[in-house]
């Protein structure tokens, strides 16, 4: 279980979180909504380790957690960003491959395997040679996807997941996410779509922006 | 065309410290360049401030008073004698200066990476030096490979400012020989040479950019 505890968290005297309180249980989906500049995605940028938070605390199953402290070991929190910022100068299995191979130092052999594994099961078997200005954007998606699993994290946070893609791709994104539950990840998606949030999530919190 | 023939020798030699000084200035100052445009917009504010009064002075004063300086005026500096000999001298000065102007250049290369690309990096527990070497640099290289080939160019021209340090690079030779024989044979000679070292550039940077284009 993830636990938050009293974060707060402002930008130049305007505060976006305050004391916010929440718990994620294991294996579920969260989903994130409220209108723009709410702090959706301040939030999720705490959770990611990709901003500090002022004050507060994370908890995972009973540990403290920092997000932001880069040398731990393992990723605990992976993310899916809203326009993917995939490596356009790697292909996608390079792109799924690099930071087991970097950050985990597996050999080239087994960090190739897994991402070849991860790409078949999101159906990118086809695409692991290609690179990333030649795919749609669903395809994009599901290699940030693959990425961001290959660092097998225990969260998954998902930005805007629907925002860059076609609307007819909206259910097959909420169809990938609730599939990704069998595998055990604890998955935090922010959106503005109510209706998405509501397909996908066990859990929801909306958040709305704090007046001064 | 016996003429041609006879001049020629001294003129390749020329050539030769002509690449010496090309080649060694461009294997030194490519990676500097890049270290160097990392202190520039590094938050420790002493390093980027110091980098930043070197890049303005090596881009603020003429690369030949610059020569001039290393060869005779580090040996005669008050409290600490620096001396050169002519080669290295020269490359010392090519070195400083090309690095400032590569820095620059990588700078801006620097800039034009998105931010999410360092978040991209970040998330998966890629450490900085990591991020510079895998994500970074790679696609900078992409990006500044046209401003660099520029530079590269105007470094063959460039090289010929070692004369004043009375180094024999190939536009000596051909000065030396067009006073002799009083003739501008040798320095049209010279200036094909030239010519030819730029065109070889030229084609080398034009597969670079082809080997770099394979992704957008």
């Amino acid at each position: 279980m993830l636990k938050l505890e009293n974060i707060t968290k402002s930008f130049e005297g305007t505060t976006i979180l305050n004391n916010l309180n929440l718990e994620v249980k294991d294996n579920a989906i969260l989903s994130v909504v409220g209108p723009s500049g709410a702090g959706k995605t301040t939030l999720l940028r705490c959770i990611a380790g990709l901003e500090k938070a002022d004050s507060g605390k994370f908890i995972l199953n009973g540990e403290p957690l920092d997000p932001a402290d880069e040398s731990a070991k393992e990723r605990i929190v992976g993310v899916v960003f809203q326009d993917f910022n995939l490596f356009p100068h790697l292909t996608v299995l390079q792109n799924v491959s690099l930071a087991p191979e970097m950050v985990l130092k597996q050999d080239k052999k087994t960090s190739e395997a897994a991402a070849k594994d991860l790409l078949a099961q999101l159906e990118l078997s086809s695409q692991a040679n290609q690179y990333p200005f030649e795919l749609s954007g669903g395809q994009k998606q599901r290699v940030a996807i693959a990425r961001a699993l290959a660092m097998q994290p225990k969260i998954l946070c998902y930005d805007e997941p629907t925002s860059a893609l076609d609307p007819s791709l909206r259910d097959a994104v909420a169809d990938l996410i609730l599939d990704l539950k069998k595998t055990g990840i604890t998955q935090i998606v922010v959106t503005h779509d109510p209706e998405f949030a509501k397909k996908i999530a066990d859990q929801l919190l909306e958040v709305k922006p704090i007046n001064k | 065309m016996h003429y041609i023939l006879e001049i020629l020798p001294s003129l390749l030699s020329g050539t030769v410290m002509t690449l010496k000084v090309f080649f060694w200035t461009l294997v030194c100052s490519l990676p500097l360049g890049v270290l160097v445009s990392l202190g520039r917009s590094s938050r420790f504010k002493p390093l980027s401030w110091l980098v930043s009064f070197y890049i303005w002075v090596m881009r603020g004063t003429p690369l030949l008073l610059q020569l001039i300086f290393v060869f005779y005026g580090l040996p005669n500096m008050p409290f600490f004698h620096i001396v050169f000999e002519r080669y290295d001298a020269a490359l010392f000065a090519f070195i400083l200066n090309y690095t400032a102007y590569f820095a620059e250049i990588f700078r801006g290369g620097f800039g034009a990476i998105s931010k999410g690309q360092f978040e991209g990096a970040k998330v998966l527990g890629l450490n900085y030096w990591q991020t510079i070497r895998k994500i970074v640099v790679p696609q900078v290289l992409k990006i500044v490979l046209p401003s660099i080939g520029n530079e590269v160019i105007n470094l063959v021209k460039d090289s010929s400012l070692v004369y004043v340090i009375g180094l024999g690079d190939l536009l000596r030779a051909g000065n030396i020989a067009s006073s002799r024989d009083v003739t501008l044979v040798p320095l049209l000679l010279v200036g094909v040479i030239y010519l030819l070292l730029t065109l070889v550039c030229t084609w080398v940077l034009r597969i670079l950019e082809k080997h770099f284009s394979y992704y957008r």
